[in-house]
């Protein structure tokens, strides 16, 4: 045991910022089989595991570390696959510090196992050196099931429910699949290639993906019952802009992050004239928030060519509730933080485009009830700063285009649909629901295990009825 | 998937109409309602209205104008060649009702777009006078449809080479004085939408525009499409894109949709030389 907690945390190789900061291809490099080994070896295997009561899916973290530790390393991507079919996306993804590594018995004293770095490790090299097999099918049971919307919580039920020998359709708005994995968070993070390839996998599976359908416009969900369904889940993510209702926000140059990273990411704006679709490159950026969503339109900003990028938050470095890796690695980047500050209003040139936006400062006054404390206003504090492109990332909101048109599924205030949070049942019979549409965005992981909670649900439905 | 089964050229060419394999989107569209198409891999997604469709054949019709690079990429494919993504019916449907006397105005492809609405006012039992105009005769498109679908058709070019010599909204004028409108449709480039509506505001005459925003997702996603209405702000993809006339701010949308001029200017450029090579 004293000699495990020697080995200092296998650091990962990285893009150097200075090179990255210009480039979309992706900052971590991924481990070496040596240093995988080495990272396994950190691990104490303990008899009770608190680095699983961390993980949202319970993936058996002891066992996949010994398993890579001596060498398995298909092994180690099976017993991965046991709990967590996306992990290639997860190892890059998940908020380890405040999920399984958060909870790993060394994080007390100094690092935790690099839980997240081996789990991508596995992933990574089962894509590689795999041999790409099939898990086992069972025999087809002749009922269908339709998926809505191909974030990672649909996809977890298409997985899911396919194996179990359902027919299953996955019916997406956007013109490829994948959810915020492939519209929202940009290849220099997750290559797109990673998210097709599981897709691709799928539908070796047998899934069938539809893309270009609108459910709520195209069809709806009582008709796709019509159709012969025998059940309906709902995965269509929080996809609502929200903005901040201050004058001036329609002035060109102010983005909605979802637009911002759509034309970046999905539309491949950051390849302008090769691909079609523009985006305005700003030289003096400011983005508001300060999330992931933040984090990634800020280095976005700064890869498409700005000179300055500044994160601009309301509230104070303790409350930022992007990853901490992200934080990190914006801030190696040259992005700058302006905490305590927020828009009053923007400011226009003669032909309408953004130049200024001015703020005031605040301070922390009394808890507000999201146990945070809440900012307010410092009153005649106001200043201005200039700017020629602002992305707004201060959230998402439910999007109506599906809940508006479907009768007898209950919402909650804000539009999120009600579902068990054990089963993912909806109000409405034969209808499940789940991640960032039920629970407002959250995390891939959360949504994947919401969709493995309702594709246990929907199989026992299909099996013995509802 | 979605293939071209016919395609016409209009107003010397600088119009194209294709008629597109879309069973899923025909079934369903209404008139005011539109898709987003996207050439190829590497192509924008460009929102147009539906101009027609049939769903027996699971065909709808797009009728476009070719102004940048990707309306000239559209018209560059022929019968039997495909688009990769065509995503609808998007948007909410026209609210027709019957009313009694309307004014259905069109301006340039903006007709395109009006004559559906046209033919479902004339068919819920309106009188329905229609007023279409173009710069000049060759320009003009859809005059027998117009026709076909309205009580009483005027004409009007800005040079005077065919019909009325002028503005359509000198003969929308006209029939306001004339007639008792209960409702005028207007459809066309933002300048004529916005003349139209101070026009039709002096004579206090509800007026419907359709409008016509940049747009990326047009499922209410990402805010691009956002348009002032009344001091609040919509989305035209989901709120739209028909609104009050007179509620609009036009300039705003003129300047939004200059966002991108320099960009346009460079693709559409860089397309036409690929061409001619
Ligand atoms: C920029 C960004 C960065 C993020 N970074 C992280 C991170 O680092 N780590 C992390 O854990 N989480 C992160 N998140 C959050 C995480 O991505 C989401 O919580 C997760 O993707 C939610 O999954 P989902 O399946 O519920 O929905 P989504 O991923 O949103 O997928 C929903 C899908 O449904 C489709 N759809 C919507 N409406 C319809 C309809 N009517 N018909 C058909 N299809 C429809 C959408 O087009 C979309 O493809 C980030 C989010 C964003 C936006
Ligand atoms: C709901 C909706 C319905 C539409 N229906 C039709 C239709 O039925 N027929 C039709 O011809 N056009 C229609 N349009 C406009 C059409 O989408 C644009 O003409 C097209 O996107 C231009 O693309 P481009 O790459 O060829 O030109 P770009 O290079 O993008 O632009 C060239 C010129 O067109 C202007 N422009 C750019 N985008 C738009 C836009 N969205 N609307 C108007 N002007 C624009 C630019 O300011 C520029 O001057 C519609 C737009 C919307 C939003
Ligand atoms: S899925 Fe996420 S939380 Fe669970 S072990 Fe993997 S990285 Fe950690
Ligand atoms: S808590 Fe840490 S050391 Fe213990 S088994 Fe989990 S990863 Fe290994
Ligand atoms: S086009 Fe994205 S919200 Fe309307």
């Amino acid at each position: 045991m004293a000699k495990a907690e020697k080995i200092p945390r296998q650091p990962m190789p990285e893009q150097d910022p200075q090179v990255r900061k210009r480039n979309f291809d992706e900052v971590p490099l991924g481990y070496t089989e040596e240093q995988a080994v080495k990272e396994a070896e950190r691990c104490l295997q303990c008899k009770k595991p608190s680095c699983i009561e961390g993980c949202p899916v319970s993936v058996e973290i002891p066992a996949f570390i010994k398993l890579i530790r001596e060498g398995e390393f298909t092994k180690a991507i099976h017993k991965i696959w046991e709990r967590n079919s996306l992990p290639a996306v997860c190892g890059r993804v998940c908020p380890q510090e405040i999920q399984c590594e958060g909870r790993c018995i060394l994080a007390k004293k100094g690092d935790p196992v690099a839980i997240g770095n081996l789990e991508r490790f596995a992933a990574d090299w089962e894509r590689a050196h795999g041999k790409g097999e099939l898990p086992p099918k069972a025999e087809p049971t002749g009922k269908r099931v339709a998926v809505v919307g191909s974030g990672p919580s649909g996809l977890t039920v298409a997985g899911d429910l396919v194996l179990k020998g359902h027919h299953v359709t996955v019916f997406e708005a956007f013109h490829k699949p994948g959810g915020v994995l492939v519209y929202g968070i940009p290849e220099f993070r997750l290559p797109k290639e990673i998210v097709f390839q599981e897709v691709n996998f799928l539908e070796r599976l047998g899934v069938e993906v539809q893309c270009n359908v609108v459910v709520g416009r195209t069809v709806i969900v009582d008709e796709l019952f019509e159709e012969g369904y025998d059940a309906v889940y709902v995965g269509v993510g929080a996809g609502l802009p929200r903005f901040l209702n201050v004058p001036g926000e329609n002035l060109i140059g102010i983005y909605s992050a979802n637009e911002y990273l759509t034309r970046a990411n999905l539309m491949k704006a950051y390849l302008f004239p090769e691909y079609d679709t523009p985006i305005v490159k700003g030289k003096d950026v400011v983005v508001l928030g300060a999330g992931n969503v933040a984090m990634d339109s800020a280095r976005t900003a700064m890869r498409l060519g700005a000179d300055r990028v500044r994160i601009v938050y309301r509230r104070s470095r303790e409350e930022m509730p992007a990853r901490a890796a992200e934080i990190h690695h914006a801030e190696e980047e040259g992005i700058e933080f302006f905490l305590l500050t927020n828009p009053k209003r923007f400011i226009g040139d003669d032909q309408g485009r953004v130049k200024a936006m001015e703020c005031i400062r605040m301070e922390l006054g009394e808890p507000d009830e999201s146990g945070r404390r809440r900012p307010v206003p410092v009153e005649g504090s106001e200043f201005t700063m200039e700017c020629d492109l602002v992305v707004i990332a201060v959230g998402a909101g439910a999007n109506p285009l599906l809940t508006q048109t479907t009768e007898g599924l209950a919402l909650n205030k804000w539009g999120y649909i009600v579902a068990d949070p054990e089963t993912g049942k909806t109000t409405k019979k034969g209808v499940w629901a789940g991640g960032d549409i039920v629970t407002g965005q959250a995390t891939v992981i959360l949504a994947m295990g919401a969709g493995r909670k309702a594709s246990d649900s929907i199989h026992k439905y299909l099996t013995w009825g509802w | 998937m979605f293939e071209i089964l016919r395609r016409e050229e209009m107003a010397g060419g600088t119009v194209v109409l294709n008629e597109i394999s879309a069973p899923l989107i025909a079934r369903k569209a209404k008139p005011g309602q539109f898709v987003i198409l996207k050439a190829n891999e590497t192509g924008e997604r460009i929102p147009l209205t539906m101009a027609d469709t049939d769903p027996t054949k699971g065909t709808i019709t797009i009728i476009y104008q070719v102004v940048g690079k990707s309306t000239a990429l559209f018209k560059s494919m022929q019968r039997g060649e495909q688009f990769q993504d065509v995503i609808g019916p998007l948007g909410s449907p026209t609210h027709l009702e019957k009313l009694g006397t309307v004014v259905c105005v069109g301006g340039g492809t903006g007709v395109a777009v009006l004559h559906p609405i046209t033919r479902g006012l004339k068919d819920l039992g309106n009188h329905v006078i229609a007023v279409i105009g173009a710069r000049t005769k060759d320009l003009l498109i859809l005059e027998d449809k117009m026709k076909a679908a309205s009580h009483e058709l005027h004409v009007c070019t800005d040079d005077g080479s065919y019909g009325h010599h002028g503005f359509v909204t000198e003969v929308l004028k006209q029939i306001l004085e004339e007639k008792d409108v209960k409702l005028v449709v207007g459809i066309g480039p933002v300048p004529m939408m916005k003349f139209l509506c101070k026009l039709t505001a002096e004579y206090k005459v509800k007026t419907m525009v359709s409008l016509n925003p940049i747009m990326v997702d047009g499922t209410g996603m990402c805010g691009c499409c956002r348009v002032t209405v009344g001091g609040e702000t919509k989305f035209a993809c989901v709120d739209g894109p028909e609104f009050d006339g007179h509620q609009v701010d036009f300039d705003e949308l003129m300047q939004r949709l200059s966002s991108y001029k320099e960009e346009e200017a460079l693709a559409y450029e860089q397309h036409t030389c690929q061409c001619q090579a």
